[in-house]
């Protein structure tokens, strides 16, 4: 007689446990802080100290506008480019890719190997007004002499594009490559075209994977400001870069904890909504 | 108020453990592990030398051949003590916030000595708030060359805390290959010619003297008047496109690539970035520029004796002249004019490392309430950053 078959009601919960446990202390706790420390009023002379002040979340909205639309806005764009650069690619590997399946998708995820900050410091180098690229595309008139791409909102967006891309192949990869091929093989057999098969059976067995990408993609992407700090200009900046310089320059931890909060929130509510458009199934696979 | 401080504390690191991949999270890991005794140190100073100094400093700041400082070698030959030395401080407000969090609970923050600029108000506030040690001055003979017109700092008037490192200019620096002579803030802020190429610098002192005495304004007395006045000339600036960004100490590699052509500019690094790029200038702005002086300080839990030993080690005029002759700015130390007069005469009669009363009379100095005017604070980071 094992404990788990003695305690046959409780096993879930005591598998659950752990799970939750992480959750509680990694995840709940720290929002509770969070959310009270955005409640805060006072500065780093006198201290700060608890005094509902739900000012702190107005003044945020109030202030920063134009910054949380540009994090929607900017993460939004990177999220459909990574899909549509990674969706063609990744459909190859799985379909065509054969024995040289698990050599190409290393090729995705290689970048990764170095880290973040050194690949988004190289795109500094690669996009130089001075550089071969830019060089370049003036040369091919698709930038004005003595235009530039670096310290843009292109630059920005290409950027976290770039460093987000793996987040949304993966995924996808994994989608596709548990499609059955003799489904699309009957579907072409019942005399649909390959463009419709494709619309009618590829694509919709592959939404797990495109809505795990577009997630994982956009969630991190929104959050962002190594993109705007090292690629863009003072008229580029996301909501990252306010909340990182009201934390760390300002010292000014509530107002930083109310625009983590309202981010936050804001992702949440497009998250359901998503979640709502595409059915949630297609959320866990 | 310690409850308040174990918040702030789980909140920093709450936020640690989500950005490791944060600029901000990989200096602070760097800057990690140390040496030297932990937190709280009494009153009583154990004469005894750590085997590790750790100097944070401002990158471009110290005498450099070939991938060795020769000051930091002879220091070791001489005590025995190695330097673990950082460029670590891009700016004055993002160093003091990755070295705030240790101090307001009153750890070690793995470094025995850091620079700061007296036009922040960190100087003032680490003072104020207990987080540096008092300098050892048994072991500091050589605090008698300090130049008399930096002995008496209003926010340390015996210089109980602190020892000047550098002081410098703030001006405007550009590359001759891709522009003319720019040399007034209007052609900074206003010259189409310099369109997307313009650096202005993060620091709220630098910017605001240069572009209040621009403004025809007096950043030694700030009115809300001239402030806003300054946000908005400088507010104009970004929106038309002219300023490519914000810079901390990054503006020399931004300068030296080309990415731009002017920028605001501190004085030495021109001087020592010239010996890559023949093409870069400085000059004070024809309105004036603005002077400054980075102190060195001990952050509370940093090797006393240690760091005291090496202020007096480069406040002995020969090492003093020997740094000036690569960092080329301004010398807080007393005879070293005199060493350098033989060594290497020109940079002796460098006006940059020894001004002239012209240039020190054309140089502002900032409002100190204005740095403490949260009001202020807050405009300009959000000029900066948003």
């Amino acid at each position: 007689m094992g404990f788990f078959h003695r305690h046959r009601g409780a096993t879930p919960y005591l598998l659950l446990a752990p799970g939750m446990l992480w959750l509680g202390i990694f995840f709940l706790i720290p929002l509770g802080f969070l959310v009270y420390q955005s409640l805060q009023s006072g500065n780093i002379d006198f201290g700060f100290h608890f005094t509902w002040a739900f000012g702190n979340y107005w003044s945020a909205l109030k202030g920063y506008r134009g910054e949380f639309e540009r994090s929607f806005i900017y993460a939004g764009l990177a999220t459909v480019i990574a899909l549509v650069v990674s969706y063609p690619v990744t459909y190859w590997i799985a379909f065509r890719g054969g024995r040289w399946k698990n050599l190409l998708l290393l090729f995705i995820v290689a970048p990764f190997f170095v880290t973040y900050l050194i690949r988004t410091l190289a795109w500094q180098t690669i996009l130089a007004d001075h550089g071969l690229v830019v060089r370049t595309l003036i040369y091919l008139h698709l930038v004005s002499s003595g235009g530039r791409i670096l310290a843009t909102g292109t630059a920005v967006v290409a950027g976290i594009t770039y460093n987000f891309l793996p987040f949304m192949a993966l995924p996808l990869y994994v989608s596709l490559e548990q499609i059955d091929p003799t489904l699309i093989e009957a579907a072409e057999d019942l005399y649909a075209s390959k463009w419709r098969a494709f619309l009618k059976v590829t694509f919709p067995l592959s939404l797990p994977g495109v809505v795990a990408g577009t997630l994982l993609t956009f969630i991190p992407a929104a959050g962002d400001f190594i993109n705007a700090t090292l690629l863009g200009s003072p008229t580029t900046h996301m909501i990252g870069n306010v909340i990182n310089s009201k934390f760390n320059d300002l010292i000014d931890y509530p107002a930083a904890a109310a625009m983590s909060f309202i981010l936050m929130a804001i992702i949440v509510v497009m998250v359901l909504l998503y979640a709502r458009a595409v059915g949630s199934e297609n959320l866990t696979g | 108020m310690t409850d308040q401080i174990t918040r702030r504390v789980f909140l920093r690191r709450a936020a640690a453990g989500g950005s490791i991949l944060t600029v901000p999270g990989l200096l602070a890991a760097c800057g990690g592990g140390s040496s030297s005794p932990s937190a709280g140190g009494g009153d009583t100073v154990p004469h005894k030398l750590a085997k590790t100094l750790h100097f944070s400093n401002w990158p471009l700041y110290i005498d450099k051949k070939g991938n060795t400082h020769p000051t930091l070698e002879q220091f070791q030959k001489k005590y025995g003590v190695h330097v673990d030395y950082s460029e670590d401080i891009n700016d004055n407000a993002s160093f003091f916030s990755k070295i705030e969090p240790n101090l307001s609970r009153g750890q070690s923050t793995g470094r025995d000595l850091i620079v700061m600029t007296d036009n922040s108000r960190y100087p003032a506030l680490l003072v104020q708030k207990g987080w540096v040690e008092k300098l050892d001055k048994t072991a500091i003979p050589n605090i008698k060359n300090l130049i008399p017109q930096q002995r008496h700092p209003s926010w340390d008037p015996n210089r109980d805390y602190s020892l000047p490192w550098q002081s410098g200019f703030t001006g405007i620096g550009w590359n001759e290959k891709l522009t003319d002579p720019v040399v007034s803030m209007g052609q900074l802020l206003g010259s189409p010619k310099l369109k997307g190429k313009v650096g202005l610098l993060t620091e709220f002192s630098d910017t605001m003297c240069l572009v209040m005495a621009y403004n025809g304004d007096d950043p030694s007395h700030i009115t809300d008047k001239t402030f806003n006045k300054a946000i908005d000339t400088i507010q104009k600036a970004v929106h038309s496109g002219q300023i490519r960004q914000f810079y901390g100490n990054d503006y020399a590699s931004a300068l030296s690539n080309g990415d731009l052509t002017a920028t605001m500019a501190w004085s030495g690094d021109i001087v020592q970035l010239h010996a890559d790029n023949p093409h870069l200038n400085w000059q004070q702005p024809l309105t004036g520029g603005d002077i400054w002086t980075d102190n060195m300080l001990i952050p509370k839990g940093g090797n006393v004796y240690t760091a005291s030993v090496y202020m007096n080690f480069v406040y002995d005029p020969k090492i003093a002249a020997q740094i000036e002759d690569y960092v080329n700015y301004v010398c807080p130390v007393l005879g070293a004019k005199a060493v350098l007069l033989k060594q290497d005469p020109a940079v002796a009669k460098n006006t940059l490392i020894f001004p002239t009363k012209k240039q020190l009379d054309m140089a502002h100095t900032i409002d100190p309430t204005a740095l403490n005017n949260e009001k202020y604070q807050t405009a300009w980071q959000n000029l900066i950053s948003a």
